[in-house]
């Protein structure tokens, strides 16, 4: 940010300022808005969307970053899910605080990506995709199936009753009056999440720009040459890993909190594909647009859904098409265009680079 | 692995290496002094062992057999090729392997990756020494840019570049890493008269500045008027190694180019 700012004029400074201030009112203003304009249920699916876009950020790290395709990545989010729910709730009788149950799936989720990691390492592009699409499939089935002889996930039923994220004696999960103002407990969460969302953002933009983050992208770009360039890929890519899977334990963690119920079914490959499209469709390796797909395949599906038997009544009198299948016929027919008229994505990264270029050598000059 | 031995003049010293794939032998007792701060030419047909050679020089490959001498270590065993890169062999390739998507700027700050030691830490703190290696790291770099004559924006991405451009830069990359010994396979490949001309002032130059150079090369008369020696490979074997003048009237080599005298010239005449 600093060094952006340098480049600016005093008085586009302040103009960056100016927008950076707005955005924030707008951000803290979102869900009060949403709950008046549409319904509580649309702040609902904007926490979700918060949460989906941790999720593709810490996918970004390895498809986008390291370009190392990985199709099991909603394991993580699972991993972190689970272990919230197993230390917060009635299943075993622990209560741990969230504090400490958070990181700890955090960095569960970590050590389960470097696990994943080791033993891929000498593979690449589509077999790749293969071994990760097989473990994420085999943390489901795994999650699914520890009932019995020990019952410790509660099989498919899933385990229910989890404890709310608790900040001392305040729960996110009631209501609360804070400054005159009613906070419901879907607001308090899209707060929450804004913020762990905007750690993720900080951390991923630092990393893009280091380092390690030259490193993930020469790997991406060339292995033979990055490694003949003395890049130990070993460790780097280890490293996209657990970084990638701990954002997505992080993203699991605070999911238990939030719905107070996980199952197995919440971790499907439809997850992890849903995951990679967002990456893929908003443009991989570039944050900016890591956010606009998140956001769009989480409200357009929705905006489909609650749209589309008003607009049928509306146009043909009549509701001719079930709304829940015309969803996803729309929602594919829209994937399809955007890959065919923009295949690296709605906001590429190397548009970025490009504007980079205009602003660096008109300073130089 | 690493067991240190008297210094010498040699810097690389190769001793009855050989590989094989499969039922072909690709390389066969193939032994080499490289002395510091030579030029080295390594040439031969197509086919010969050359880019093998290199291969199992910077890592890429395991020699079958034989030792390998680096530096006054040995990296015999199964070397890594970071662990190479890192010894000081640095090279470029054949097909120029750039990180295409990188500006040319980034494409040598990769090459400083292994003589920096920001971790991740570092990278979300920004603090003081990170900040301080990243500004080492840009300043090498475009040093490094103009050093090898690349004018352009240093922001272009490198795909954008010109094919004698990114050669300059794959030159620049390897650069970066403070090499010892600088590999160079066919670096003069498709470029024209006067590009050809400016590599060699750079060779001279990096030479110069105390870099061993170690070349392979199609074009005979470009080596033989740079190097210092040439070793010459056919059939994975060597079969001469020795000042470029020598190697001009090598009866083993002329054979080995231009192919024997043909049994029956009459008859060619004819045909033609």
């Amino acid at each position: 940010m600093r060094n952006v700012l340098k480049h600016l004029s005093s008085k586009d400074r302040r103009g960056a300022w100016i927008a950076f201030v707005v955005l924030a009112i707008v951000l803290l203003a979102l869900p009060f808005f949403t709950d008046a304009l549409f319904g509580r249920g649309w702040v609902r699916i904007m926490d979700f969307a918060l949460l989906y876009i941790m999720l593709a950020l810490g996918l970004n790290i390895v498809v986008g970053y390291a370009g190392l395709l990985d199709l099991g990545y909603i394991a993580f989010f699972a991993v972190g899910a689970y272990c919230y729910a197993l230390l917060g709730s009635p299943q075993l009788g622990l209560h741990l605080p969230f504090w400490v149950v958070l990181p700890l799936g955090a960095l569960l989720a970590c050590i389960f990506g470097v696990l994943l990691g080791a033993p891929t390492l000498r593979l690449r592009g589509d077999y790749l995709a293969i071994v990760t699409l097989g473990f994420g499939e085999i943390i489901r089935i795994f999650l699914n199936n520890l009932n019995a002889p020990i019952n410790i996930t509660n099989g498919p039923q899933g385990i229910s009753m989890i404890d709310p994220i608790r900040f001392g004696e305040f729960s996110l999960g009631n209501t609360h009056e804070l400054f005159g103002l009613t906070f419901p407990s879907v607001h308090l969460h899209y707060y929450l999440f804004l913020l762990f969302t905007l750690l993720v953002i900080f951390i991923s933009l630092r990393l893009e720009d280091s380092r390690i983050g030259r490193a993930w992208m020469a790997i991406r770009e060339d292995e033979v040459a990055a490694e003949a360039m003395g890049i130990n890929t070993r460790n780097i890519k280890l490293l996209a890993f657990a970084m990638g899977a701990t954002f997505g334990g992080l993203a699991g963690g605070l999911f238990a909190g939030f719905q107070g119920f996980v199952s197995p079914e919440s971790f499907s490959l439809t997850e992890s594909i849903t995951v990679l499209c967002m990456v893929v469709l908003g443009g991989m390796g570039n944050i900016n647009g890591v956010l606009l797909g998140g956001i769009l395949l989480v409200v357009l599906p929705e905006a489909l859904r609650h749209g589309s038997g008003p607009a049928q009544q509306l146009l043909f009198g009549k509701t001719l098409i079930d709304p829940e299948s015309l969803r996803m016929l729309l929602f594919g027919l829209a994937l399809i265009t955007v890959m065919l008229w923009r295949p690296s994505g709605l906001w590429p990264s190397n548009q970025r680079r490009r504007e980079l270029v205009a602003e660096n050598d008109t300073a130089q000059l | 692995m690493t067991t240190p031995i008297e210094f010498d003049v040699n810097l690389l010293e190769l001793s009855h290496v050989a590989k094989r794939f499969g039922g072909l032998s690709a390389l066969s007792d193939i032994s080499l002094h490289i002395r510091r701060g030579d030029i080295y030419g390594l040439i031969g047909p197509n086919g010969a062992g050359k880019t093998t050679l290199f291969n199992i020089l910077t890592g890429l490959y395991q020699a079958d057999s034989g030792r390998f001498t680096f530096n006054n270590t040995e990296y015999s065993g199964r070397c890594k090729p970071h662990v190479l890169a890192q010894a000081g062999i640095a090279r470029t390739f054949q097909n120029i392997r750039l990180f295409a998507n990188m500006t040319a700027l980034e494409n040598v700050m990769v090459g400083r990756h292994l003589r920096t030691s920001s971790g991740i830490w570092g990278a979300l703190t920004r603090n003081a020494t990170a900040r301080a290696e990243e500004h080492a790291i840009v300043q090498h770099a475009r040093a490094l840019l103009s050093y090898v004559g690349i004018n352009r924006p240093h922001q272009t991405l490198a795909k954008n570049l010109s094919y004698g451009e990114q050669r300059r830069l794959e030159i620049a990359r390897a650069l970066a890493t403070d090499p010892k010994l600088l590999a160079l396979d066919e670096p003069a490949a498709g470029m024209n008269a006067t590009e050809t001309e400016s590599l060699k002032e750079l060779l001279l130059s990096i030479r110069a500045s105390g870099i061993t150079v170690l070349l392979i090369e199609h074009d005979v008369k470009f080596i033989l008027g740079l190097c210092d020696r040439v070793a010459v490979l056919d059939y994975g074997k060597k079969i001469a190694e020795d000042v470029p003048e020598k190697i001009r009237c090598n009866p083993a080599v002329i054979t080995a180019y231009l192919g024997t005298e043909p049994i029956i010239p009459a008859q060619a005449g004819i045909q033609s």
